[in-house]
């Protein structure tokens, strides 16, 4: 087992070069740089140039790249442009991915919960009413942006019942960890408990599918026939069998987290990662966009390895020596 | 030593489908004695497994009409709410399906899927881990303790269908409905798997109703045999009596179509058309007739008498037509040889 | 009898892969060093319980896999290879028939379309396309025909070629799977399990057709199967798998009537007789063979750990073939 897990972690090296190496292009395929935006367009070509020419913006690619990467290998992501001008990349992030961890893992928490009851539900009243209410609420979900949910729960919940506060993380850099902490959970859980409202739709789907698949299997006739209760079946037998696919599909979910929260940081004035990366997008700041990248690479790949270490550990057919 | 565990009078099953009732079992009557095998045998289509369904209460309840009579040690099951039936599934009949790998949890140790049975019944069951080795040891599982820490995938076919039929002895049951045991194993286990079930007939007490669609298996196993087409019995007979003296047209036909049954030089009797859709069951009559090309309509449209008539010590034979049936093609040399 | 395919010291090996750089440490040997000819026009059983490796054979042979070494030769040319196979187009000579009719069949795929997948791939085979007058015409018209033909030959109504395979049921999608093999007008075809998954009556009349095909067109079987008693009534001779390697070689008759290798005797002694008064009998019998078995196993394998290979096969009389232990015979 940890034999394949350290495998895992070595093959993520190369796996990681590629990604930066196209994260980098990406970000050099964009059309301007940093500096068309934010100079007097009156300014002395010359000294556009000079300054493009000290942030070696004139160099070839490669060349960039290899400065770049050198440079991210020794901690040092680069300074920002544009967003907080004259930051070093690491301390904006280093600033911004608290809250936006905590946001997440309380929306991955959330969804889940909210995703997996609606699905029980559903399957143990197939075709009733409720399973129908669920299948409607979430096929109008997946259909809908979500940022229009978003925008209405925040007029519902900010302004209208303005029981969480408007904007801001809560986090006082002066205050202790405690007292961060509950202040935070505050901001947060707005933003994460609408996100996971309006995310259930592929895990519910699939989970409820599963759930009915598994009532049809073999292996409950015969626990049936043992004279076990169908409640009881349920919850020994089928429960563990549906989720297993779910399961490894948790650790998929931790790359979604940056993703699903660009939008909903940007609409709830939460200024984390995702709020983070489309300011700079906005503002063509390559340095913080090409490291949010690079963390969001690093995290997918991560999911990916967490989620076969689930799946690994949960299902006796695929355990690993 | 002679009571009737199982006794079935007049068993009717239908299904609705599209919101119509379609009777897929007509007036089935069927019973087994302890320490007898019974064997149901027909092709896919004639309803053994729906009977076996619904002698466990199986069946989906909102979608399905039983009706007549099925008495377990004289306590009638039909009828029965959900809870009742599971005070008895699994300690008065146990089963054994067709599939040992599907059959069984893949996410759950052996052993624990073998001391479910025992707990659900029993909650305080002393000694549980003495008594799932005891079970596996009866069924010719040479290493208990090793197998009952074992995931499904782990063990081969015929070791999946041994703890099957640990499962289902667990409770020590009157009845054992075993719904194809051997169809998804290779020769030499299906003969163990046999030889093993014979050995439970002996030592438990049991009564057993065996389904299958091979006659090998039934030659070899029964001491009773019921034919089933389209949802009825066409004939019903001890088993050397069956084989001997085979009555039936369905009978002699599938006794002609079994190629371990005919020389190599000689053609297959091959049935033809198929079984008919449920709803076009019309059960006054003998459905099979329809499957003989050369007999006329008459003969095929008459409508025959309910009870199966009796042709000897225990053989019941349905409808008229076995009286003067003759194969057309040849004469009915080498069969049953 | 003129010989159609050989095979030589066939050896299929699927490499074991562990450790920290997924060396391959071992192999499973899935076919060991076979060696089979099959002549034109007969039927040939190859037997052996599930994972003994006669399905890997049979893919090899029609060229859904390449052999780890040995080789294969087709009315004399090499085509050991799926590349060599290709390049005679040696599938319209060599084809199968599976099992499970209903996977094999592409649901999304009308029957016309099915059968006609070989023609199209292969041409029309002049022969025996009685459908057509052997001028020169357009290609679909003379595909048109032979599948009209083929469907008449396995009993299909000609209206069936635009229905789809769920419309069929599985003795008639068995036939299907039949008709689609036959369309090349080949010389040899595989059959894996081909009536395992049939009820009697089903069964009964795709063995009857394939024994009609055979005389009709003096095509040659390899016929797999683990079910003895439709291999008793279906082939001229038997070769019994265990392990990957073949244990015995035979006629029929030589391996019903004087199996000499433990390992078929107790393949054999599983087979259920019709014969109700023997059962005590036959079950006496498999307890013995079953003890002989044990007792008697080291004359029959070289143990290797857990792993048992049978000896090389040696000749008891000029078609019987059984692997011993030299010198036990």
């Amino acid at each position: 087992m940890w034999q394949t897990i350290l495998r895992r972690i070595l093959i993520m090296i190369p796996q990681i070069i590629l990604v930066s190496i196209l994260i980098f292009m990406l970000a050099q395929l964009m059309p301007g740089d940093p500096f068309y935006g934010n100079l007097n367009p009156n300014s002395d070509p010359a000294t556009i140039e000079r300054l493009r020419h000290a942030a070696g913006l004139d160099l070839p690619w490669y060349q960039q790249y290899f400065k770049w990467i050198g440079n991210v290998l020794h901690g040092d992501l680069g300074t920002s442009y544009v967003v907080n001008k004259g930051w070093t990349v690491t301390r904006i992030i280093g600033q911004r991915i608290w809250p936006t961890l905590s946001m997440g893992i309380i929306a991955t928490i959330l969804t889940y919960f909210l995703a997996i009851t609606q699905a029980l539900v559903s399957a143990r009243n197939e075709n009733k009413w409720i399973d129908r209410t669920f299948i409607v609420w979430n096929t109008m979900t997946s259909a809908v942006p979500s940022f229009v949910f978003y925008f209405i729960m925040m007029v519902l919940f900010v302004y209208i019942i303005p029981v969480f506060p408007s904007s801001g993380t809560g986090i006082d850099d002066t205050q202790s960890f405690f007292v961060n902490f509950f202040s935070n959970l505050r901001y947060a859980f707005l933003p994460a408990l609408t996100i996971a409202l309006f995310s259930t739709n592929s895990i519910y789907q699939y989970l409820r599918s599963n759930l009915l698949d598994q009532q049809a299997q073999d292996y409950v006739r015969t626990a049936r026939a043992k004279g076990v209760q169908i409640k009881d079946v349920f919850r020994k037998h089928i429960l563990r069998n549906a989720f297993l696919p779910i399961a490894s599909q948790i650790g998929y979910s931790i790359t979604g987290v940056l993703g699903g929260a660009m939008f909903a940081e940007t609409v709830f004035g939460y200024p984390g990662i995702g709020a983070l990366f489309v300011q700079a997008l906005s503002g063509r700041d390559y340095t913080v966009i090409t490291a949010v990248m690079l963390l969001q690479g690093i995290l997918a790949l991560l999911g990916g390895l967490l989620s076969d270490i689930i799946s690994a550990w949960v299902d006796p057919r695929i355990r690993v020596k | 030593m002679n009571e009737k565990i199982l006794d079935s009078k007049n068993v009717s099953v239908s299904f609705r489908i599209n919101g119509e009732l379609q009777t897929a079992l007509h007036k089935i009557s069927v019973s087994i004695k302890r320490g007898e095998v019974l064997a149901l045998v027909g092709e896919s289509g004639s309803g053994k497994s729906t009977l076996a369904m619904s002698i466990m209460g199986l069946h989906n309840a909102e979608q399905t009409e039983v009706t007549g009579s099925i008495t377990l040690d004289g306590h009638e099951l039909i009828g029965l709410t959900e809870r009742q039936f599971d005070q008895y599934r699994g300690v008065r009949v146990g089963m054994i399906f067709q599939d040992p790998l599907s059959s069984l949890n893949p996410l759950m140790k052996i052993g624990e899927q073998i001391s479910e049975a025992i707990v659900v019944h029993d909650k305080n069951a002393p000694n549980l881990k003495g008594h799932v080795q005891r079970l596996l040891t009866d069924v010719g599982i040479i290493n208990p303790k090793r197998v009952a820490q074992q995931y499904p995938h782990e063990l081969s076919g015929g070791m999946r269908q041994r703890v099957m039929i640990a499962i289902a002895l667990s409770n020590e049951p009157d009845l054992i409905i075993a719904d194809e045991p051997t169809t998804a194993l290779d020769a030499t286990i299906q003969a163990q798997i046999l030889d093993l079930i014979k050995e439970i007939q002996l030592k438990k007490n049991a009564g057993i109703l065996l389904i299958t669609h091979d006659l090998g298996v039934v030659a070899e196993t029964a001491d009773t045999v019921a034919v089933m087409y389209a949802g009825q019995i066409v004939e019903q007979a001890d088993v050397e009596e069956l084989f001997a003296n085979p009555k039936h047209p369905y009978t002699r036909s599938l006794l002609r179509a079994d190629p371990s049954n005919v020389s190599p030089g000689e053609e297959l009797y091959a049935i033809s058309g198929t079984v008919p859709a449920l709803k076009d069951m019309d059960h006054s009559k003998d459905l099979f007739l329809q499957r003989i090309p050369w007999l006329s309509d008459d003969v095929v449209n008459a409508t025959i008498d309910e009870e199966l008539e009796v042709v000897g010590d225990n053989h019941f034979v349905r409808g008229n037509a076995w009286k003067t049936f003759e194969f057309l093609d040849v004469t009915e040399k080498g069969h049953a040889k | 009898m003129s010989e159609l395919v050989k095979i030589e010291n066939l050896k299929v090996y699927y490499p074991i892969k562990s450790g920290f750089f997924d060396r391959v440490t071992d192999n499973v040997k899935a076919v060991d060093d076979v060696s089979l000819t099959i002549e034109t026009g007969k039927t040939y059983g190859l037997v052996g319980e599930s994972g003994s490796g006669k399905t890997t054979i049979g893919k090899v042979l029609v060229g859904l896999e390449n052999p780890t070494s040995g080789k294969i030769s087709f009315e004399g040319q090499v085509v050991t290879t799926i590349k060599q196979k290709k390049a005679i187009n040696y599938n319209k000579d060599v084809q199968m028939i599976f099992q499970d009719s209903q996977s094999s069949l592409n649901p999304r795929k009308t029957i016309g379309d099915i059968i006609s997948e070989p023609l199209r791939s292969f041409g029309v085979p002049g022969k025996i396309g009685a459908g057509y007058d052997g001028q020169r015409s357009f290609e679909q018209d003379k595909i048109n025909a032979r599948v009209l033909e083929l469907l008449d030959i396995v009993g299909l109504p000609a209206r069936t070629v635009t229905q789809y395979p769920f419309q069929f049921s599985g003795g008639q999608r068995q036939r299907i799977g039949v008709a689609r093999a036959l369309a090349t007008n080949p010389k040899l075809i595989v059959a894996d399990e081909p009536v395992s998954a049939l009820d009697l009556s089903v069964q009964a009349q795709v063995l009857n057709f394939m024994k009609k095909i055979q005389r009709d067109y003096n095509i040659s079987f390899l016929f797999i199967s683990h079910d003895l008693g439709v291999v008793r009534y279906m082939t001229d001779n038997i070769a019994i798998m265990h392990n990957g390697r073949f244990v015995e070689i035979g006629t029929t008759e030589d391996i019903f009537d004087n199996a000499k290798h433990i390992f078929t005797k107790r393949l054999l002694s599983a087979i259920p007789s019709l014969d109700v008064k023997k059962r005590e009998e036959n079950r006496a019998e498999r307890k013995r063979v079953e003890r002989e078995f044990v007792q008697y196993k080291n004359d029959y394998y070289q143990q290797i750990g857990s792993y048992m290979r049978a000896y090389d096969l040696e000749s008891i009389s000029e078609t019987h073939f059984v692997a011993i232990k030299k010198g036990e015979n």
